[in-house]
């Protein structure tokens, strides 16, 4: 009750921490996703690259969140732009890995057959591989979204917007139902962006006769 | 007789494996040539050597006059006929879209286009024109591998090359592929090669069978021939079968 009560009377509050917390995430969502995908297909191709690529990228995720924020403070200072890279550069494992996963284990008889009929690379790339990956990629963009807009609530703690503000307020003044609330938002910002994507999921699934 | 396919003194490995040992080969035009031998004889390997899927370590390949190496070689392959076991259909596309792959490969076909290509040659397959807009998995072992034809045939090649094309499918399946097979190298005149390890299939489809053995071509010539004068007890041994 008591959170309805606060959602309620800091609805505007709640609302900006909300868009905020979208913006954040849906830039670190572009920027990852882009990013990601082209680190993915570029690293399928370059096998020796595979192996640095996804051990970097697996050693900066072991990394506390907390603390990859704090490292780049001194480059990037606080605020929105140090949250965005550091969403960013989380979001990245599950894009890249899902991409590389994906593009690599398309069965190599089809990829032949392609090459015989006639294919060159890119149309073997975009024609078949690809589409053929296209379950994997969105299934790993799928646990990037969540993740991006999860993390997203910690940007707060160097001073970014967000839903993460609400949180910390609570925590800083003592106001569990605040801090409850702010979580109770992302969880469900969490959730719908899922939804729709498994949506999204499975329309193309289907397009491509697969789901 | 032009020569559609030569093969000079080829050989090739996979690592340390050899797999064709100085191999030579001259396919006539209008030929249907059988190879058949055992697994790991390098009959596929032979077969990949046509489209340049295979690169011979030594030796050349020469397709319609051409040589293979120095040539362009996605541009030889679409006009060259693949088709292989199980049909190799590409899961995403429909059965109009897998039939129109190759000619899409050189130019956007429209709708019109498509859908025209792909009933003429459902008709010559004998498949009705609905399967077109199903997708592979809704297809019966049988069709896809008719629709594998198809796209094999769709750009109008004059060489086609067949790898156990019809080594996934039933018996009574499989005769009626046969005859269908032969029927349409009659009323095209394309030059078919064609692998095999069902010696009655080879010996039926056959213009000349070319019976393979630890990389080498271990004897060739007319059914009627090899099964008059078989080299060796593998040969005889194979035929019997």
């Amino acid at each position: 009750m008591q959170l309805i009560q606060i959602l309620w009377d800091r609805r505007d509050f709640f609302l900006i921490c909300l868009l905020e917390h979208i913006r954040i995430s849906l830039t670190a969502v572009v920027c990852a996703g882009v990013l990601g995908i082209l680190t993915g297909v570029f690293i399928s191709r370059h096998k020796k690259a595979a192996g640095i690529a996804l051990g970097v990228i697996n050693v900066v995720y072991t990394v506390p969140s907390i603390s990859l924020l704090g490292f780049l403070i001194p480059f990037t200072g606080i605020g929105d732009k140090t949250a965005v890279i550091a969403l960013t550069v989380y979001g990245l494992l599950p894009i890249v890995r899902n991409t590389y996963t994906g593009l690599v284990n398309v069965d190599a008889g089809i990829l032949e057959v392609a090459e015989g009929l006639g294919a060159d690379g890119k149309q073997i790339l975009f024609g078949i591989r690809f589409p053929l990956a296209i379950p994997v990629i969105i299934s790993g963009f799928r646990n990037m979204v969540v993740m991006i807009i999860a993390m997203g609530g910690i940007a707060s703690f160097i001073g970014a917007g967000g839903l993460g503000a609400a949180i910390y307020r609570g925590i800083t003044t003592y106001n569990m139902a605040l801090t409850a609330a702010g979580s109770l938002l992302i969880a469900l910002l969490a959730l719908l962006s899922d939804w729709l994507l498994s949506r999204a999921e499975k329309a193309v699934n289907r397009r491509y006769g697969i789901g | 007789m032009d020569k559609a396919i030569e093969i000079r003194d080829c050989s090739a490995a996979y690592g340390e494996n050899k797999v064709l040992n100085h191999v030579s080969l001259t396919v006539e035009k209008g030929e249907f040539v059988v190879i058949i031998g055992p697994s790991g004889c390098g009959k596929t390997t032979l077969l990949k050597m046509m489209n340049g899927l295979v690169i011979p370590l030594e030796g050349e390949v020469a397709v319609n006059g051409e040589l293979i190496r120095g040539c362009d070689l996605s541009a030889m392959r679409r006009r060259i006929g693949y088709a292989v076991q199980g049909a190799g259909l590409f899961p995403h596309m429909t059965v109009e879209d897998n039939i129109c792959y190759v000619p899409g490969l050189e130019r956007r076909l429209t709708q019109e286009e498509k859908k025209i290509l792909a009933e003429k040659m459902l008709e010559l397959v004998q498949l009705p024109g609905e399967v077109g807009k199903r997708f592979p998995r809704q297809l019966s072992g049988g069709q896809k591998q008719r629709v594998g034809i198809a796209r094999a045939l769709a750009a109008a090649p004059d060489i086609l090359l067949m790898d156990e094309p019809f080594g996934a499918v039933d018996e009574i399946t499989r005769r009626g592929l046969q005859e269908e097979l032969l029927a349409l190298q009659r009323k095209t005149g394309i030059t078919i090669v064609f692998i095999t390890h069902d010696i009655g299939e080879a010996f039926h489809l056959g213009s000349r069978v070319l019976i393979m053995k630890e990389g080498e071509i271990w004897q060739e010539g007319k059914p009627e021939e090899l099964q008059k004068a078989p080299r060796d007890e593998f040969v005889r041994s194979l035929i019997r079968r």
